[in-house]
């Protein structure tokens, strides 16, 4: 049985479309209405980053606006407690590192995060080895837990990782911290690839997609895209109108690919 | 001694929560790891360099004129005389010997007081291997001469300006580094923490300390010291000496800086790959730890330390910036020694807690020496 952030990006794929889940820094300001944007302009899903002190897998961007979160006091309660209010239409992920989770108690955090109308759960510094207690939470509470597949990955790892994903399989752009860059790295469509050759989950790259040119270019072998620094960026620099334009002209670039 | 399984747990803590990126690269140096550790020719290889360039053994000196004092028999474990002025430099030997057995050529390394920065570019340079360090900006201020000793020795330094600016963002910034590039580099991570195998094999080529002690102790005692003290900022040089002694009926002592108290004051967490004790606030956010000692400015802990504390088997205590002031300058005037700021806070518990040991034997762990705090006391006692 699929749970909703799956359902919605299965109804994408059928249709012969290719999803987008934009990210957006929980807490940042305008980070409410940025979701709303990112809804009304064609995004699939919208995952929530919940700030946390040590984000190893974030680059400058995200780190700077989470840090501007942090300092205006955001913590996980408050971005959960917004949440619940915000009726968008699309499932909601939010993605965090495993001392937030750790923290608050496995069972507690997943419960809260179902009671907040969250679909889904990305846990970047939580890897199969150790994700026991939380999968165990998250299946309980109907919290889909995406699973990240890395480039470094060795063809025998890749099955057991689809197979514990649920929602989607985050298959990692490049060796690296969230970022933008000038071009999209080659193990961005050779992993997309490798994936996909393992699993009927829908595959979407994130981490280095960061336009509309290379989403574009990561779909042509996945089933859409994660994008992260680029959005957050026009966050910070032009607010949700900005968001909401930028989610419009991946959307339309995404519609009218030649497949 | 627990020797971790495939989990890397010593009891509920320690293991491997890192981004998946960097699982083969771990599981990969395990199994180098354990290989080196069981080939007698890299043993012998380590044993050497570690004789012939680093000046081990390590002395141990008996401090007279302390421990008239104090009333207590004072023990010095001299890892200040090591090549680079500290221990720091037993666990980078192995991970660079390590580092060119996998075939790397680059290694990245954090950085707190500068000393694991310098015994990195050191390394390096022996080796022939591109280093770079990391180290908070708060840090790159106050420990200037590490700095330059770094560059001098051919190392890049990138002042990490994130965050708190010392310790824990080095970490993170070398961590980002090391995902970014891990098929060509070897992170050279510089205390007993991280994903699993670090606190396992940092551990162990620390161990010479506690090994060459014991033997020394029982050389001089005829027995083992009723107590062995170490700072702890990640726990290195007191895993290190711990190791000789887990197994005897020394009390182990780790001193923690009171602004850092991991164990202390800390609850168990997850933050740069380890389940262990971590100072943090009530949403699990990590604390920014407070010391005038930039190698124990650190919020969290090796997990070792976190299961020997659990099953009562160290005690850490701690002591305050005024108390390692005060430690710092009686150590140089009664021994002619000057300790590096770190130990000063195994010195500083010794002489509080003197009058309730009197007579006992107490061996303290000299991780290092003081050459680069003297310009950070300079400021601090204006000049003497
Ligand atoms: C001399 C000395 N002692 C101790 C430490 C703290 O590290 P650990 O707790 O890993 O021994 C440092 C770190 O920079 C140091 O330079």
């Amino acid at each position: 049985m699929s749970g909703r952030l799956e359902t919605a990006l299965r109804a994408r794929i059928d249709a012969g479309g290719k999803c987008l889940v934009p990210y957006i820094t929980g807490g940042y300001p305008g980070w409410v209405e940025s979701i709303r944007a990112c809804a009304a302009n064609g995004a699939d899903a919208v995952e929530i980053g919940i700030p946390f002190s040590d984000p190893v897998m974030d680059g400058p961007i995200i780190q700077q606006a989470s840090q501007v979160s942090l300092d205006a006091g955001t913590t996980p309660i408050s971005i959960l407690h917004e949440v619940r209010t915000l009726d968008v239409g699309i499932p909601l992920a939010v993605m965090c590192y495993y001392n937030t989770v750790f923290h608050a108690g496995e069972k507690r955090f997943a419960s809260d995060l179902a009671a907040a109308g969250i679909s889904a759960a990305i846990v970047p510094d939580l890897p199969l080895e150790e994700s026991g207690p939380w999968t165990a939470a998250a299946d309980e509470a109907g919290i889909e837990t995406v699973m990240l597949a890395a480039p470094t990955a060795p063809d025998e790892r890749l099955p057991r990782i689809t197979e514990r994903a649920r929602g989607f399989v985050y298959s990692v752009g490049l060796l690296g911290v969230t970022g933008e860059r000038s071009s999209l790295a080659g193990t961005a469509t050779a992993l997309a690839a490798r994936v996909k050759n393992v699993t009927t989950k829908p595959v979407l790259v994130g981490v280095g997609v960061s336009n509309a040119e290379q989403a574009v270019e990561a779909s042509r072998v996945a089933d859409g895209v994660i994008m992260g620094a680029s959005v957050v960026r026009r966050m910070i620099e032009g607010g949700p109108d900005a968001v909401g334009a930028y989610i419009r002209e991946v959307r339309e670039a995404l519609d009218t690919a030649q497949w | 001694m627990v020797t971790p399984g495939a989990d890397g747990r010593f009891g509920e803590f320690g293991g491997r929560f890192v981004p998946e990126t960097l699982i083969p690269a771990c599981q990969e140096l395990e199994v180098a790891f354990v290989d080196a550790w069981a080939d007698p020719s890299f043993r012998k290889e380590l044993d050497d360099v570690l004789h012939e360039y680093a000046g081990r053994p390590s002395n141990i000196t008996e401090c007279h004129n302390l421990s008239d004092q104090l009333g207590i028999r004072l023990i010095l474990k001299r890892e200040d005389l090591n090549h680079t002025g500290s221990h720091k430099i037993n666990n980078v030997i192995g991970q660079t010997l390590l580092a060119k057995r996998m075939g790397k050529k680059r290694i990245v390394a954090e950085t707190g007081a500068g000393q694991h920065g310098v015994a990195s570019a050191t390394a390096a340079a022996l080796m022939g291997l591109e280093c770079k360090v990391y180290m908070g900006a708060v840090d790159v201020a106050r420990q200037e001469l590490n700095v330059f000793r770094m560059k001098l020795l051919g190392s890049e330094v990138e002042a990490v300006t994130s965050g708190s600016q010392t310790l824990k963002d080095a970490v993170n910034e070398a961590m980002r580094d090391w995902v970014a590039t891990v098929e060509s580099t070897h992170y050279c991570l510089g205390s007993v923490m991280g994903p699993h195998p670090y606190p396992f094999m940092v551990r162990q080529f620390h161990r010479v300390i506690g090994d060459e002690a014991y033997v020394q102790c029982n050389d001089l005692l005829g027995t083992t010291p009723d107590f062995v003290v170490a700072c702890v900022g990640g726990g290195s040089n007191a895993m290190g000496i711990f190791s000789g002694f887990v197994d005897s009926p020394a009390r182990l002592i780790g001193v923690e800086p009171a602004g850092g108290a991991a164990v202390g004051r800390g609850q168990p967490g997850v933050v740069h790959g380890m389940k262990s004790y971590l100072m943090q606030d009530e949403h699990g956010q990590v604390a920014e730890a407070h010391s005038i000692s930039a190698g124990l400015d650190y919020p969290g802990v090796g997990p070792e330390h976190s299961y020997l504390a659990s099953i009562g088997r160290s005690e850490y205590p701690t002591v305050t910036d005024d108390e390692v002031i005060s430690a710092f300058q009686v150590m140089s005037r009664a021994e002619g020694i000057i300790p590096a700021l770190e130990c000063a806070h195994a010195m500083a518990w010794i002489i509080r807690e003197a009058p309730k040991m009197q007579g006992k034997t107490v061996l303290m762990n000299l991780s290092g020496r003081g050459d680069k705090d003297v310009g950070q006391m300079m400021n601090i006692l204006g000049g003497v």
